[in-house]
């Protein structure tokens, strides 16, 4: 999968150890549509999808996913989608083939819930704080960690148990996706983010853990020096391309 | 169960940082005495949540981890849902309040899945019942079905083992330690024998767990409610 990262540029062919890119011209990480922003991630990609119930999550990306016909995915999510609209949407056009969720279980769930009564999905069910430190311990570049949650439960079948200071934990492995899809209140050409209230919620932690990261933004994409340094919470780095969700 | 809600209210400290699970819990916010400073935890990144919008008045993107709509109080601040977890794994959460399908006597505490759950959800309950500091249940006392709640051992998934501190229910609170529930007040007019019988885990009596003196007054509300005494 190839980022878009700059604007087109020629620049002299470099040795093998120089970092890949053109020597010059200007860092453009936005995108014209949603549709250009997803259309070339694969079937079978494993892909991250920020939002916490309805809030905060990548509407406009996930439309996009589904009407370019991307299909097979797995998908890391917190729930499963309620109603007929965002996460929902991809269980109801069946693009999903398996799911890393905490929990997909709510009132309106009702197309993963065909899914899943059809045998069309499966699922890994994962405690919220370690599904959210999975992520984190993927975009830190760390294999695995120990955590209390869930030791002495059915969730710990199958996995190594240690003991540190008297108390058990239980090893979790890094969780990381070939495409993070997040959505931010407002973002400049950089791709620095700021964040409307609790719709900020896994947006940080995945925007880091993935090889690529699309964020959509509810406002028009800034220009770099627009968004006051000491408000933004995602930095650029980790974003490779920003679309209005509007322009699409 | 309002006056369950009140009750437990009562025992958070002023100053102390609370998560309030889903369920009856949720019945606990509104009966924080006014004047005291509880600040309410939520898993999807906010501390500091408030009561609901007025109408007309809501932020569709506001909610709790309920997935309802709230609001933020002064002073209350947001985070990443990563940080909010940090917040509980790693100890800093005071207090959680959670609902329960069974406690057992040794405070094993199964509140996440009933056999033959059509589709399993875990979201926070285990992260909360492993990291917050006191993990304290309210709920009924017996299933609508009548059986008991409080149990010598736990028969549904367990959300994780040996946590529970206190529980709250509509007939008694009890604290849990020392492999029994040591009860701590009765609801007004609940005899000994008839909690016996709705009890299935080892009941202990104050006087009798050889921690009180024979025939000493039961500890009304130990160190939660002197703690607030002490800060009010």
């Amino acid at each position: 999968m190839t980022k878009a990262m700059t604007t087109p540029a020629a620049g002299p062919e470099r040795g093998p150890t120089a970092p890949a890119g053109p020597a010059t011209g200007t860092i453009n990480k936005q995108v014209a549509s949603a549709l250009d922003a997803v259309s070339d991630v694969p079937d079978g990609a494993t892909i991250m999808i920020a939002g916490f119930g309805e809030s905060g999550v990548p509407s406009a990306l996930i439309d996009a996913l589904i009407e370019h016909g991307t299909s097979g995915l797995t998908v890391i999510t917190n729930n499963a989608g309620s109603g007929e609209r965002g996460v929902a949407a991809l269980f109801r056009a069946d693009r999903v083939r398996r799911v890393i969720c905490s929990y997909p279980r709510s009132s309106g769930s009702v197309w993963f819930e065909r899914r899943y009564a059809e045998g069309a999905v499966e699922l890994e069910l994962v405690p919220q704080g370690t599904l959210s430190e999975r992520i984190r311990a993927a975009a830190a570049g760390l294999p695995a960690f120990y955590t209390p949650t869930a030791t002495g439960t059915e969730l710990a079948r199958g996995k190594e148990t240690r003991s540190f200071g008297g108390r058990d934990y239980l090893l979790e492995h890094a969780l990381p996706a070939d495409v993070a899809l997040i959505r931010a209140q407002r973002g400049d050409r950089w791709g620095n983010l700021i964040y409307h209230s609790v719709a900020r919620n896994y947006a940080p932690t995945m925007a880091a853990a993935a090889a690529l990261t699309v964020a959509e933004v509810a406002e028009p994409v800034a220009e770099p020096g627009d968004l006051d340094p000491e408000q933004i919470i995602t930095p650029g780095i980790y974003v490779d391309r920003v679309v209005w969700a509007a322009a699409s | 169960m309002d006056e369950v809600a009140a009750h437990v209210a009562g025992d958070l400290p002023s100053g102390s940082y609370v998560n309030i699970g889903i369920g009856l819990p949720t019945l606990v916010p509104r009966h924080i005495p006014a004047g005291r400073d509880v600040i309410l935890h939520s898993e999807n990144g906010m501390l500091g949540i408030g009561p609901p919008p007025a109408p007309g008045d809501a932020d569709p993107e506001l909610i709790d981890a309920s997935k309802n709509l709230v609001t933020l109080v002064p002073g209350g601040c947001y985070c990443s849902h990563s940080e909010a977890f940090l917040m509980i794994t790693g100890g800093h959460i005071d207090v959680t309040v959670l609902g329960a399908f069974q406690v057992s006597e040794r405070g094993d505490l199964a509140n996440w899945a009933m056999p033959g759950d059509k589709i399993p959800a875990v979201g926070g309950a285990m992260d909360l019942a492993a990291g917050a500091k006191q993990v304290l249940v309210m709920c009924r006392h017996t299933t609508t079905d009548g059986l008991p709640k409080l149990v010598a051992q736990c028969s549904y998934p367990l959300t994780a083992p040996g946590v529970v501190r206190r529980v709250y229910t509509d007939l008694m609170t009890a604290d849990v330690r020392d492999g029994g529930f040591v009860v701590v007040e009765t609801a007004p007019g609940v005899r000994r024998d008839y909690l016996e019988r709705v009890t299935a885990g080892r009941l202990v009596w104050p006087g009798q767990d050889g921690r009180d003196e024979p025939g000493q007054a039961a500890p009304v509300m130990t160190t939660n409610r002197q703690a607030q005494t002490a800060k009010d």
